[in-house]
């Protein structure tokens, strides 16, 4: 597979090839990311569609600072926060929300229902194709801004300084959203493996 | 019951330091206090491996495929960009 610095000197070069491997790569995880900023399926559509063609009309005037994913990821997330409405109505960083339901411990902050074993059931599970869908409806499911990071960090494998320059967020409430949506994940890791069994 | 020195961590506390040792952002002497937890506490051990398990799981999720509708669509919008170019 090409990478993305290949991609945009083919595309530069007025490669229509390059182009369309570049929206195989990120039309789909930029739809998702639009998603959490946007009302709806088809705003996030025609905002990932606009960055597309923003991608097209930069080009020229693209110096390499950044990565092209960040440069790309940018402009979606400057283009959905335009258009969307949800993110004044997310829950602002500085609320507090326990990694674990405070009834799960005792009187003096040990575990009274502690963590039940899971891995290996979900290691099965994903490997017979059978969760991958069930974690992409349960990332969808989290507040706007955990999802934002969840997405950039864990699914696409973004570095903690590419996820700030692109969500315009600070270190800090950066790792916030971060451990409430992976710690929201864990947990429905656990209510999934523990019907099963 | 062993006496509870004021600087050991409880579960409660440890859950909430789980992203920032992932992340590396501990000190060095929270790093040792959440460490000298771990080995003390199976349930908490568990619950670190989880939390890796969850990163490493949302990791692994493929991009589901352009449909051939789709991909034309970009090729066009391609082109038009092209042409408005010229």
């Amino acid at each position: 597979m090409d990478s993305d610095g290949e991609l945009l000197l083919r595309l530069r070069a007025g490669d229509e090839r390059a182009f369309v491997s570049l929206v195989e790569r990120y039309h789909e995880p930029m739809l998702h990311l639009a998603a959490s900023f946007v009302p709806s399926r088809a705003v996030a559509e025609e905002v990932v569609q606009d960055t597309w063609l923003a991608l097209l009309r930069g080009l020229e005037g693209f110096e390499g600072r950044s990565s092209l994913k960040t440069w790309l990821f940018r402009i979606l997330v400057n283009r959905a926060r335009t258009t969307g409405t949800r993110e004044q109505r997310s829950v602002p960083v500085a609320d507090p929300e326990p990694a674990v339901d405070p009834s799960r411990f005792d009187g003096s902050g040990g575990w009274a229902d502690p963590p039940e074993h899971w891995i290996e059931v979900a290691e099965g599970r994903l490997e017979a194709g059978k969760l991958a869908y069930r974690i992409r409806a349960w990332i969808d499911e989290l507040p706007a801004r955990q999802r934002a990071v969840v997405l950039l960090r864990d699914v696409e494998g973004m570095s903690s300084e590419e996820v700030c320059t692109v969500l315009a967020l600070s270190e800090g409430n950066q790792r916030v959203l971060l451990h409430r949506g992976r710690s929201r994940l864990r947990q429905l890791f656990e209510d999934e493996f523990r019907e099963v069994r | 019951m062993r006496l509870l020195l004021r600087r050991d961590l409880v579960c409660q506390q440890a859950v909430e330091l789980v992203t920032d040792y992932l992340e590396g952002t501990l000190s060095r002497s929270a790093r040792r206090r959440f460490e000298a937890h771990l080995v003390g506490c199976p349930h908490c051990t568990e619950y670190l491996a989880q939390m890796r398990e969850t990163i490493s799981l949302t990791g692994r999720l493929a991009p589901e495929d352009l449909t051939p509708q789709m991909r034309d669509e970009f090729v066009d919008l391609y082109r038009r960009w092209r042409s408005e170019q010229q």
